[in-house]
């Protein structure tokens, strides 16, 4: 890991919590097929992060109350709900500790959830520690996320909600990143179903992201914050009426989460502003992380 | 013996050769995990199966190369030998997302999957491409006291070009031009290189 170019602007906010050694308890540490895992709790949090720095929080849960959602990102996650507000079958690519699958549980107890995590490592990690337990409508599937999309895709399964949190804060599944890749994911959304995707704020990759996203669902939605989160829907995204409608339907059941509409509907807008002509993503044409390096 | 000793220039082109054809290799195994991320994902066994593949060609190549330098070997051969390398990278370009539909249709397990495809779509050209290096060698064998430094030198050339090859695809090739661009352009370079050696590599009069 290149801890000192290469770390992404978007996470520096994350850095106050860099030196701290006093106070950090390290519970586990392994080195998975894919990266070193690092289990601690500090200050009332219980994060994983993957590689030393602490930029690479990946996920943290707060001891005192395990429902809250820590980090910005995933509450801006939450916004996906305000475009579809009762999806019946999830897909979320990503596991990190379970964060979101074990919200939307809770949240959306009827709903079927599938995740995917290519990392056995995580999927135990977040069992252990993080005391993600799979409910009976929740199905965790250890494997490639394009892989399986593509699978559900020959399989035509719908889904009325996909969150794709795949990327870490340094290194990004090039194949995650491309317009063939969310046309693929395009194709397994139920009409009205929702993409939600967790990216990068700043870099030279914004851009690049931002036209690729484009060339797949035309206008989007984003919440900016450290990360960006981009949101689109198939059929075309709702109007700031039938947001507020949705967020005022949701409100009693996301404010346990820490999640409220004061906080989040002023974060929505629409992305515009890329420079024209910018180079969309593709499977011929992905070199997303040395973008995201160069600055 | 009827190999006449190579002059200075025919040297050049063989070493150019050898060079071009190692940097090939290395930049299409690289491509080759481009080309098999969106079937198969890119976790380690896929690097895994592509590798697998790459040394397994590389071998049989090298094993058929020296068997074939047994015949009238000449640098019209040789580079015949960098045309077909290049030809045969082809079907990659033209057929590999059909090929590798059709095998991620039949093949649940990824890892099968991927060493099934980097095999039907890389292990031909690589195969072709390993025998140019022990057939470049004998090229520049003239005798037996300097067969190991004619050796030695090929491999040095070969490999600094894999290395190049490795470098060049990687950190900038990526960044400017689509996938096939990169192996149509080098296909291109291939087949230039063969056909030059093709042109004036007949025996010196």
């Amino acid at each position: 890991m290149n801890a000192g170019s290469a770390l992404p602007l978007a996470f520096a906010g994350l850095l106050t919590a860099a030196a701290a050694p006093a106070g950090v308890v390290e519970l586990h540490t392994e080195r998975s097929l894919y990266r070193n895992i690092v289990v601690y709790d500090d200050d009332g949090l219980r994060c994983m992060k993957f590689g030393r720095h602490a930029a690479g929080r990946q996920t943290c849960m707060s001891l005192a109350d395990r429902d809250r959602l820590v980090f910005d990102y995933t509450r801006m996650m939450m916004a996906a709900l305000y475009l579809n507000p009762s999806p019946q079958r999830v897909l979320i690519i990503g596991l990190g500790g379970g964060t979101l699958p074990g919200a939307l549980q809770k949240i959306l107890p009827a709903a079927r959830i599938d995740a995917v995590e290519v990392d056995p490592a995580v999927v135990r990690v977040a069992g252990k520690y993080f005391g993600f337990a799979p409910g009976r409508q929740t199905a965790v599937f250890e494997e490639d996320g394009r892989v399986f999309v593509k699978r559900m895709q020959k399989q035509q399964i719908r889904y009325d909600l996909v969150l794709l949190d795949a990327f870490d804060h340094d290194y990004i599944p090039e194949h995650l990143l491309t317009r063939e890749f969310l046309l693929e994911v395009r194709s397994i959304l139920a009409p009205g179903g929702v993409l939600a995707a967790n990216t990068f704020a700043t870099s030279r990759l914004y851009h690049f992201e931002s036209a690729t996203y484009y060339s797949a669902f035309g206008d989007f939605y984003r919440l900016k914050g450290s990360n960006r989160v981009i949101l689109v829907r198939a059929g075309g995204l709702p109007d700031w009426e039938e947001l507020a409608r949705n967020a005022g339907i949701l409100e009693a059941r996301l404010l346990p989460l820490g999640v409220g509409r004061e906080w989040l509907l002023p974060r929505i807008g629409v992305e515009s502003g890329w420079p024209p002509g910018t180079r969309v993503l593709t499977d011929q044409y992905s070199p997303s992380n040395l973008l995201n390096v160069s600055n | 013996m009827q190999t006449a000793q190579l002059d200075g220039t025919r040297k050049a082109l063989v070493f150019a050769l050898a060079g071009w054809s190692g940097f090939f290799v290395m930049a299409v195994e690289l491509l080759s995990g481009r080309v098999l991320a969106p079937s198969f994902g890119n976790s380690i066994y896929v690097w895994g199966a592509v590798i697998t593949v790459f040394m397994l060609a590389l071998a049989v190549g090298y094993l058929l190369g020296g068997h074939y330098s047994v015949f009238s070997p000449s640098l019209r051969r040789l580079g015949a030998l960098l045309i077909a390398a290049g030809l045969a990278t082809l079907p990659v370009v033209f057929f590999g997302d059909a090929a590798l539909d059709w095998i991620f249709d039949r093949v649940n397990d990824p890892r099968y999957g991927s060493l099934l495809a980097s095999s039907l779509l890389f292990f031909v050209p690589t195969a072709i491409s390993g025998a140019v290096s022990p057939y470049a060698v004998r090229l520049l064998v003239s005798s037996l006291h300097g067969s190991g430094k004619a050796a030695g030198s090929l491999y040095f050339v070969s490999t600094f070009g894999s290395a190049a090859g490795t470098i060049l695809t990687s950190f900038y090739l990526v960044l400017l031009f689509e996938v096939n661009a990169i192996l149509l352009g080098m296909m291109a370079v291939s087949v230039g290189l063969g056909l030059c050696a093709v042109l004036f590599g007949g025996p010196r009069r």
